[in-house]
């Protein structure tokens, strides 16, 4: 029996591998051929959806100029290097790799074929034919702390991380660090559901939140589902990655909405021009590879602080993590950036802010 | 008060798929068959059991689609086990990853729609009863239903006739087939109602938990039911401490990390599983000194003619 079940929950790891589909559109010689690897599948309203869309503007853009091919629930880790090698093979020359964990995969591929581009998301190895492309989406967190402190009449948060990674890490600060701008005292606490995606750990973490008085609610996980809890009980809640209005008509503040599809579009038009160069992009506001969904629910002034808020950030003169930032132990935090905290400092976060009384997990 | 009571309601909520499908596998497994697709049947029924209450505006439509859809695709599993006597652990796989496949083609049309959820039961008076009110008479039917499933098939597996032929058929399928028993036929239907339980637990995720439907939406829930089938030694009771044992851990770690004890997220994560496993062993180690594994349990049966 034990056999059976060792034997079960390896072949449910491999079946994740199995069920990557291919689609494609019809072959021809002459066009570019662009492909992508998809962490999820691509109707998850969320991150990998995000990427599809962009893939989607894409085609529109360049009409029969490209030929483009993704590979959807592309496990991350080793599998994906098979993937990817399976593009190259089909005659891909520019190859985007949607996920954190495709990192050292598209780096080994990318040794292998040096005439074949690749563009990584949200990695931080590159090679000569391997750029990479991520967003500053703390500087949307910022905006979303501002309004939450606006709106929470408990002074309480209550934020679903999925894993304590740098990236999640620097989102609830610049999250704090907004709020605390409006309201000094306000309090967040914090669930990790150690998982990007599972609709119903996340719908119970977002209870359990506002069960103990949180009355907004952040997520830095995948789905919908805190949303809709949120509407359920009539509080206000923030989307990821996609607008998420319609699981809570009432209750969407804004959300951060992934817009690759300018980013696509001017690297696919450089590897036509002929003039693609391996570069590390990490886009703010300005660049439109993250947008906010529209401030709804709030009133007007709220409305009004988070346009101007946006505005000053898009414009360069608001740095969410502006120095001193202090951490929870109230030691300044050495600032690399002149007078904010430097893109390494805040890649690697790795600390709370001061007025968060949780412990980072593993620290 | 308030708090606890509001715990208690997450837990009846998060541990009921666990629950349905965990019974069903239990009746399966019980009759000699092991079927490692849960995983599938339940995801088929999740998106099977969403297209139906959207396309009908029917909670109980969508529970009935969810039901067909798993006792359809586990027909397909008895069909390959006990008609061309395939080896189970194998075909159990292959329907975890055909049902993971099919249901995202089945959903596509629909991720993106909003339904309205079950309601909550409300009887007026009893659901107003301070404390355990809105416990005992304000979830959703279906958790109520869910408890009624399992005196159910206890009553069925312990106190009636064709409950101890189905046990002889797990325990001994050449002895039940030597007294005349149909074996492969009462296998079928149990693979058939684990099917349609599968598939009743997955409709659940879709149409009272959380209410939209998602490619992957069940994130495994199908194997910590079959993990609970196996620790809870096969037994109904066992089952029922094992399945909100399960759920009790998952929103009390929940909250203790919204209140900030400080033990890293990543333990806490893994105390379910953790706490689960130990108590279920625990209880039969007491209990019975061993394993009570139906003796035929995953043997392929070829009737001699």
């Amino acid at each position: 029996m034990r056999k059976t079940l060792l034997a079960a929950a390896a072949a449910f790891l491999l079946a994740g591998s199995i069920s990557a589909g291919i689609s494609t559109s019809a072959w021809a010689a002459d066009k570019l051929k662009v492909g992508f690897i998809y962490l999820g599948p691509v109707g998850d309203l969320g991150w990998t959806y995000q990427h599809e869309l962009a893939r989607q503007a894409l085609v529109k853009e360049f009409g029969d100029k490209v030929e483009t091919t993704y590979l959807e629930n592309v496990p991350e880790g080793p599998d994906a290097e098979r993937a990817i090698e399976q593009l190259v093979r089909a005659g891909n020359k520019l190859i985007f790799t949607t996920s954190f964990g495709y990192m050292d995969p598209t780096l080994k591929v990318a040794k292998k074929y040096p005439d074949v581009h690749f563009e990584h998301c949200s990695g931080y190895k590159r090679d000569a034919n391997m750029a990479t492309y991520s967003s500053r989406w703390y500087q949307g967190r910022y905006i979303q702390g501002q309004i939450a402190a606006k709106m929470s009449k408990s002074g309480v948060l209550g934020y679903i991380g999925s894993f304590p990674i740098p990236e999640v890490v620097s989102g609830i600060n610049a999250t704090m660090l907004g709020a605390q701008s409006i309201n000094p005292n306000i309090k967040v606490k914090i669930i990790w559901a150690n998982s990007w995606f599972d609709p119903g750990k996340e719908a119970d973490s977002a209870k359990a939140l506002l069960d103990q008085g949180a009355d907004v609610i952040m997520q830095h996980t995948d789905s919908p589902a805190a949303m809709q809890i949120a509407s359920e009980r009539g509080k206000v809640a923030f989307g990821q990655d996609s607008e998420m209005i319609k699981f809570g008509p009432k209750s969407q503040l804004t959300s951060i909405m992934d817009t690759w599809a300018p980013y696509y579009i001017s690297r696919v038009k450089a590897q036509l021009d002929g003039t693609w160069k391996s570069e590390d992009t990490w886009g703010g506001l300005e660049t439109k590879m993250f947008q906010m969904a529209p401030y709804t629910n709030m009133p007007d002034d709220v409305k009004k602080m988070a346009e101007d808020t946006e505005a000053a950030i898009t414009a360069g003169k608001l740095q969410p993590f502006k120095c001193p930032v202090v951490d929870q132990d109230g030691k300044e935090v050495e600032c690399k950036g002149g007078d904010h905290l430097g893109d390494g400092q805040v890649l690697g976060m790795n600390f709370y802010v001061k007025g968060i009384d949780d412990k980072m997990p593993g620290k | 008060m308030e708090l606890a009571e509001a715990i208690i309601l997450s837990v009846l909520a998060a541990s009921t798929p666990l629950l349905i499908a965990a019974t069903g596998e239990l009746v399966t497994e019980r009759s000699g068959v092991l079927n490692l697709g849960v995983e599938g049947m339940m995801i088929v029924g999740a998106a099977c059991g969403f297209g139906g209450a959207w396309l009908s505006g029917s909670i109980i439509v969508g529970a009935v689609c969810g039901i067909v859809a798993g006792t359809l695709l586990s027909l397909i599993f008895a069909m390959m086990t006990l008609g061309l006597a395939v080896n189970q652990v194998a075909s159990g796989l292959a329907l975890t990853i055909l049902g993971i496949g099919l249901s995202g083609l089945i959903g596509a049309g629909f991720v993106g729609e909003r339904i309205t959820p079950a309601a909550h039961l409300h009887i007026p008076g009893l659901t107003d009863i301070p404390l355990v009110g809105r416990i005992l008479f304000g979830e959703d039917a279906f958790v109520y239903l869910s408890l009624a499933l399992v005196v159910g098939v206890w009553w069925f597996l312990y106190k009636t006739r064709a409950g101890l032929i189905l046990r002889a058929c797990g325990d001994n399928h050449t002895s039940a087939h030597a007294l005349g028993y149909p074996v492969l036929r009462i296998r079928m239907y149990a693979v058939m109602f684990g099917g349609a339980c599968a598939g009743l637990a997955g409709a659940y995720l879709p149409l009272a938990y959380t209410p939209f439907f998602i490619p992957g939406m069940t994130a495994g829930r199908g194997w910590i039911a079959l993990a609970l089938t196996v620790f809870a030694s096969w037994r109904p009771g066992r089952l029922v401490i094992g399945a909100y044992l399960f759920g009790a851990v998952t929103i009390l770690q929940l909250h203790a990390q919204g209140a900030g004890i400080g033990i890293p997220s990543q333990f806490m994560s893994s105390l379910p599983y953790l706490a689960t496993v130990i108590v279920l062993v625990a209880l039969s180690r007491a209990r019975t000194g061993g394993s009570t594994a139906p003796a035929a349990l995953g043997t392929v049966f070829v009737p001699d003619r």
